[in-house]
C-alpha cells in the first residue's frame, strides 16, 4: 500500500510541501523522502504513517492545512475540569461518551476518511462520523482509554483543531426545520403525482358512461389526496398568511392561502355535487411548486456562522492562580472580580483586569483595529480581548465578564435594531398591492357576472381567485434571490440569507475599516532601506531569521535576496523581544528595539524589527501591513458609484496612501473607538444614507449591525467573524464591485420575470372574468407559468454570472 | 370495469410506499450531509472491521458507512 511511487504522482512540484500543498521556501523539512514546508506538516505525516494511515494522502493530493509547528502545550488542560467536559459532551453512559465538535478544517474527502477512521491511530476511538456540510464530527470513545483532553490533543495534533468556545456550547437546537420542508414536499409531490393520474378524465373526453363511473371514484380520491396538500403541506403558507393578517400586514402569503382555501372548497363542491371535475390537480401543483421555491430560497451555508457574538470569541475556561499559588482551571462564567488569573501567549484577555506581573505585549488589533501590538507593565489596565503575545502574565480581574467593555460594547445597541423587520419590503408592497389588485378585479367582474348571469358570478368570483394565485409570482423571488446568492456563494461570497440581495443592491455608501479589511493580516510591505548593513551581514540576517517563525522574521527572511545560509550556532527565540544567534562569529540580533539596544522611536508608527550585530544598533526593517491585491481597482471602481468612508481604529500613518481614494478629507477618519463607527453609520442613516459597512473585527461589530448591510471580510470563512450580513473570503476582496454590480442585476432579473409571470396572471384572468375557466386551462396554464419563469430566471442568473466571469459551476 | 378499481388500489398502494420510503430516508439522516454520503461510498475497506460492536451500539450514526464494501 505504500508503494512510494504512487506518491510521485500527487507530487508534480518537489518545491510544495506533501502534506498541505504550500511552497516550502522556508526551513522545508524533509522526511521518508518527502518534503514538508515545516515541521507541522511533518509531525501530522508521521502519526499517519506510523498508523497505517496513508491512505489520507491517495485519497487528495495535498490534503492537509498548514500546521506550522506550534505547541499546544497547556492549552486543553481545561478539558480535564469535569464541569467543562459534561457541557461539551453529549452523552456519557458506562464508559462511553459521545461528543461533537466543530472542525473548521473538514475540506475535503480525505478528511472525511481520516477523521472516521480515528480508530486507527487511537484504539480508545469507538466511532465518529462527519457531516461534511456542517464541517462537523460525532465521536464515540471508551471514556476510560482516553480522555476528553487526550481526543482534542490528538484532533489537533492532526491538525484538525476542533472550535471549542463558550459559544459552541451553547448551540444548536434549531434542527428539523429543514426536514419538516422535506416531509410536506415529498407528501405534496406524491399526491400531485397521483391526482394528475385520477384527473385523466378531465382531461381526455371520453366515453360518457365511463367518464360518469370514473368521475365519481376518482373524484373521490382527488379530495381525500386534496385533504393533506392543503392543510400539511400547505399549512405554512396558511399559518404565515394568518399571522400576518392578525398584524394587519398583507403579505404575499395572503393571496396565496386565499387561493389553496378557495381550490379546494370549490373543488370539494364540484366534485361533491357532480357539477365538475375540480382543480385539484392544480391545488397540489401550486402546492408543489412553492415549496420547491422555499427550498430552494431556504438553502443556507450551514457550516458558517453570521450570529456569532462575543462569546464565540472567548475560551471556554481560564487558570487562576490561588493565593498559595495553586493553578486551577475554572469555567469562564465562575470568574470573579479579585480573582488572579494566567494568561499565557496567544491567550485572550477575558475580562478587564490589572497586569499584576510579566511583560504584557496585547495585541487589541482584532478589538480595537489598533495595528501594533502594545507594551503592558506591572500596574497597567488591560481590556478584556487582548491577545497576549510573548511570555505568560498574571492579571488580576477588576470587572467580571458581563462587565467588561467589550461584552458592553457588545450589548449596547441589540435592542432596537433587527434587520428582519425592515426587510423583504420588496416582497411585502408586492403582495400588498397585488392582493388588492385581484380582490378589485374578482369584485367587479362578479358584479358584472351578477348583472348578465347570477349562477355563473361565485364561478367567476373563485375563478378569479384560483388563476391568480401568484405561484409564478411567489417562485419569483427566491428563485432570483436564491439564484444570485449561490452563485455568489461559489464565488467566495456567503450571503445570510436571500433577502441580503436586496439589501445589497439598495446601498448608496461603502463605509470600509482599515485593518484587516483593506489591508492583509498577514502579508507585509518590507522596507530594508533603513537597515545599516553589509551585504554580508544581511546574509547572516537571512541566515538567523530564517529559523523563526514569528510572522514579522518570516516576512524578513522572504525580503532579503537569496545568499548563503550559514550555521547558526546558541540560537534563541525570546518571546515578545526577538531572536539572536552567533553566526560566522558575529552575534546577531533581531527585534524590539529594547532587545537590540536601538533607540526607541519618538511614536510607535508601524512594526519595526530593529537589528543588532555584535551588540551595535544597526537600524530596522520597517514593516507594513500590505494592502489586499486589487485594492486601487476596487476603491476606483467604487468610488465611482458610492459615496467612500473610512472608519479605522489605528493611527493616521497611512493617511497620504489612502487620501487618493477619498476624495474628501472628512471621510477618512482614524483613532475610532467601536462605539464612534457605529455611531458614525448611524449618522449617516440619519442622513437618508443606505449603508454598506466592510468589516473585519470586534471593533467593526456594532458599525456592522447598524448598517442596512454588514460584510465581514475574514481570511478562513469558518473562523471566527462578527455578527454580519455576508462574509466575504478575503482573496476575493478584489471582485467586491463586480459582486455589489451582480446583486443589482439579480434586482433586474426580478422586475423582468415579475413581468413576464404577471402577463400570465392577465392571460388567466382573462379566461376567468369571461367565465370560461375549466380544469384542463388551469393544469396546463399554472405549472407552464411556474416552470417558463423558473428557466427564464436560471437562464438569466446563469449567463449574467458568465459574463462576469464567475465560476457557475458547483 | 372494476379491474381498473384494482389496478388504482394497487397503484396507491406502491405509491404510498415509495412516500413511506421517502419518508424514512429523510428522518433517518439521509439528506442531512449528500457530499458526505457521497465519497464515503468509494473509500475502500483494506482491513477486516473490528468495531461492528460500536457499530450496533449506536443506531443513530454509522449506518452508511457499512455500505463501503463494494
Amino acid at each position: 500500500m505504500q508503494n512510494p511511487s504512487t506518491y510521485e504522482s500527487f507530487n508534480p512540484s518537489s518545491a510544495s510541501c506533501f502534506h498541505c500543498g504550500e511552497p516550502c521556501d522556508v526551513a522545508p523539512v524533509d522526511c521518508d523522502d518527502k518534503l514538508f514546508c515545516c515541521t507541522g506538516c511533518k509531525t501530522v505525516y508521521e502519526i499517519l504513517s506510523q498508523n497505517g494511515a496513508t491512505d489520507y494522502y491517495k485519497l487528495e493530493s495535498h490534503p492537509g492545512k498548514k500546521a506550522g509547528s506550534y505547541g499546544w502545550g497547556q492549552k486543553y488542560a481545561f478539558l480535564d475540569n469535569e464541569e467543562i467536559a459534561r457541557e461539551l459532551t453529549e452523552f456519557s453512559e458506562a464508559g462511553t461518551t459521545k461528543v461533537k465538535f466543530f472542525i473548521p478544517a473538514i475540506h475535503c474527502s480525505a478528511c472525511i476518511w481520516l477523521l472516521e477512521n480515528l480508530r486507527r491511530i487511537n484504539p480508545g476511538v469507538q466511532h465518529s462520523k462527519v457531516n461534511f456540510g456542517k464541517k462537523e464530527v460525532v465521536i464515540t470513545f471508551h471514556d476510560r482509554e482516553i480522555t476528553l483532553r487526550q481526543l482534542v490533543e490528538l484532533l489537533v495534533s492532526l491538525n484538525y483543531i476542533p472550535d471549542i468556545s463558550l459559544d459552541s456550547l451553547h448551540r444548536d437546537l434549531k434542527r428539523n426545520v429543514n426536514k419538516e420542508l422535506y416531509y410536506r414536499l415529498g407528501v405534496a409531490g406524491f399526491c400531485f403525482a397521483n391526482i394528475m393520474m385520477f384527473s385523466f378524465p378531465a382531461y381526455l373526453s371520453m366515453d360518457e358512461a365511463l367518464e360518469a363511473f370514473l368521475r365519481q371514484n376518482f373524484g373521490f380520491l382527488n379530495i381525500l389526496l386534496g385533504i393533506p396538500v392543503a392543510f400539511y403541506s400547505g399549512s405554512p403558507f396558511l399559518v404565515s398568511a394568518w399571522k400576518g393578517l392578525r398584524k394587519r400586514i398583507i403579505s404575499i402569503d395572503v393571496p396565496i392561502a386565499l387561493g389553496i382555501l378557495v381550490l379546494f372548497t370549490r373543488s370539494t363542491c364540484e366534485i361533491a355535487t357532480g357539477t365538475g371535475h375540480g382543480f385539484m390537480d392544480s391545488l397540489a401543483g401550486l402546492v408543489f411548486f412553492l415549496l420547491i421555491g422555499r427550498w430552494y430560497q431556504g438553502k443556507t451555508y450551514e457550516a458558517l456562522s453570521f450570529e456569532r457574538d462575543y462569546r464565540s470569541y472567548f475560551p471556554v475556561a481560564v487558570t487562576v492562580i490561588s493565593d498559595n499559588l495553586e493553578e486551577k482551571i475554572i469555567p469562564l462564567r465562575n470568574l470573579k472580580t479579585g480573582m488572579r488569573i494566567m494568561v499565557r501567549n496567544q491567550e485572550l484577555v477575558p475580562a478587564d483586569s490589572l497586569l499584576a506581573a510579566g511583560a504584557g505585549y496585547i495585541d487589541y488589533s482584532f478589538v480595537t483595529g489598533e495595528s501594533a501590538p502594545l507594551a503592558k507593565h506591572p500596574g497597567d489596565r488591560i481590556f478584556a480581548g487582548g491577545r497576549q503575545v510573548g511570555s505568560s502574565i498574571e492579571l488580576i480581574i477588576e470587572k467580571e465578564v458581563p462587565q467588561s467593555r467589550l461584552t458592553e460594547l457588545w450589548n449596547q445597541d441589540v435592542a432596537g435594531t433587527d434587520k428582519r423587520d425592515r426587510w423583504d419590503p420588496m416582497i411585502d408592497t408586492l403582495g400588498k398591492r397585488f392582493t388588492l389588485v385581484i380582490l378589485v378585479i374578482s369584485a367587479l367582474a362578479g358584479i358584472f357576472w351578477c348583472f348578465r348571469d347570477p349562477s355563473q358570478a361565485i364561478t367567476v368570483i373563485t375563478s378569479v381567485l384560483i388563476i391568480a394565485c401568484p405561484c409564478a409570482l411567489a417562485l419569483t423571488l427566491p428563485f432570483s434571490f436564491g439564484g444570485v446568492m449561490r452563485l455568489l456563494g461559489r464565488n467566495g461570497f456567503y450571503l445570510k440569507r436571500t433577502a441580503v440581495v436586496e439589501a445589497l443592491s439598495g446601498v448608496d455608501t461603502v463605509v470600509l475599516d482599515k485593518t484587516g479589511t483593506i489591508t492583509q493580516n498577514d502579508v507585509f510591505d518590507v522596507d530594508l532601506s533603513s537597515l545599516l548593513l553589509s551585504d554580508h551581514d544581511l546574509e547572516l540576517l537571512r541566515s538567523l531569521v530564517r529559523h523563526s517563525t514569528h510572522p514579522l522574521s518570516v516576512a524578513v527572511y522572504r525580503a532579503i535576496p537569496p545568499g548563503e545560509i550559514f550555521t547558526v550556532e546558541d540560537f534563541q527565540e525570546i518571546p515578545a523581544m526577538g531572536v539572536q544567534g552567533v553566526i560566522d562569529g558575529h552575534r546577531i540580533r533581531s527585534g524590539s528595539a529594547a532587545f537590540t539596544g536601538s533607540p526607541q522611536p519618538e511614536q510607535i508608527v508601524n512594526a519595526r524589527v530593529f537589528v543588532s550585530v555584535d551588540d551595535q544598533a544597526a537600524g530596522f526593517v520597517q514593516i507594513r501591513n500590505r494592502y489586499r491585491p486589487g485594492m486601487r481597482d476596487v476603491m476606483l471602481v467604487l468610488g465611482k458609484r458610492y459615496e467612500l468612508h473610512l472608519l479605522s481604529g489605528d493611527n493616521d500613518s497611512e493617511l497620504p496612501i489612502l487620501q487618493e481614494y477619498f476624495p474628501s478629507p472628512e471621510h477618512l477618519n482614524f483613532g475610532l473607538s467601536p462605539a464612534e463607527k457605529l455611531q458614525y453609520v448611524r449618522n449617516l442613516k440619519t442622513e437618508g444614507r443606505r449603508v454598506l459597512m466592510i468589516g473585519d473585527g470586534l471593533n467593526d461589530a456594532g458599525a456592522l449591525r447598524e448598517s442596512d448591510c454588514g460584510i465581514s471580510i475574514a481570511d478562513d470563512v469558518y473562523h471566527f467573524s462578527p455578527a454580519c450580513d455576508a462574509i466575504l473570503e478575503s482573496a476575493k476582496f478584489h471582485r467586491l464591485p463586480d459582486f455589489l454590480d451582480f446583486s443589482r442585476t439579480g434586482i433586474r432579473i426580478v422586475y423582468l420575470s415579475l413581468a413576464f409571470s404577471l402577463l400570465y396572471n392577465l392571460v388567466g384572468i382573462s379566461f376567468a372574468v369571461s367565465g370560461k375557466l375549466t380544469p384542463v386551462i388551469a393544469a396546463i396554464l399554472m405549472p407552464l407559468s411556474s416552470v417558463t419563469v423558473v428557466g427564464f430566471i436560471t437562464l438569466t442568473i446563469w449567463l449574467a454570472g458568465i459574463r462576469r466571469k464567475f465560476s457557475v459551476k458547483s | 370495469m372494476s379491474v381498473i378499481l384494482v389496478l388504482i388500489a394497487f397503484s396507491i398502494f406502491v405509491a404510498v410506499g415509495f412516500l413511506i420510503a421517502f419518508i424514512w430516508s429523510v428522518r433517518n439522516g439521509q439528506y442531512d450531509d449528500p457530499y458526505g454520503s457521497s465519497v464515503r461510498i468509494l473509500f475502500e475497506d483494506d482491513k477486516p472491521r473490528d468495531t461492528t460492536v460500536a457499530e450496533t451500539q449506536l443506531p443513530s450514526a454509522g449506518k452508511e458507512s457499512q455500505s463501503n464494501q463494494i
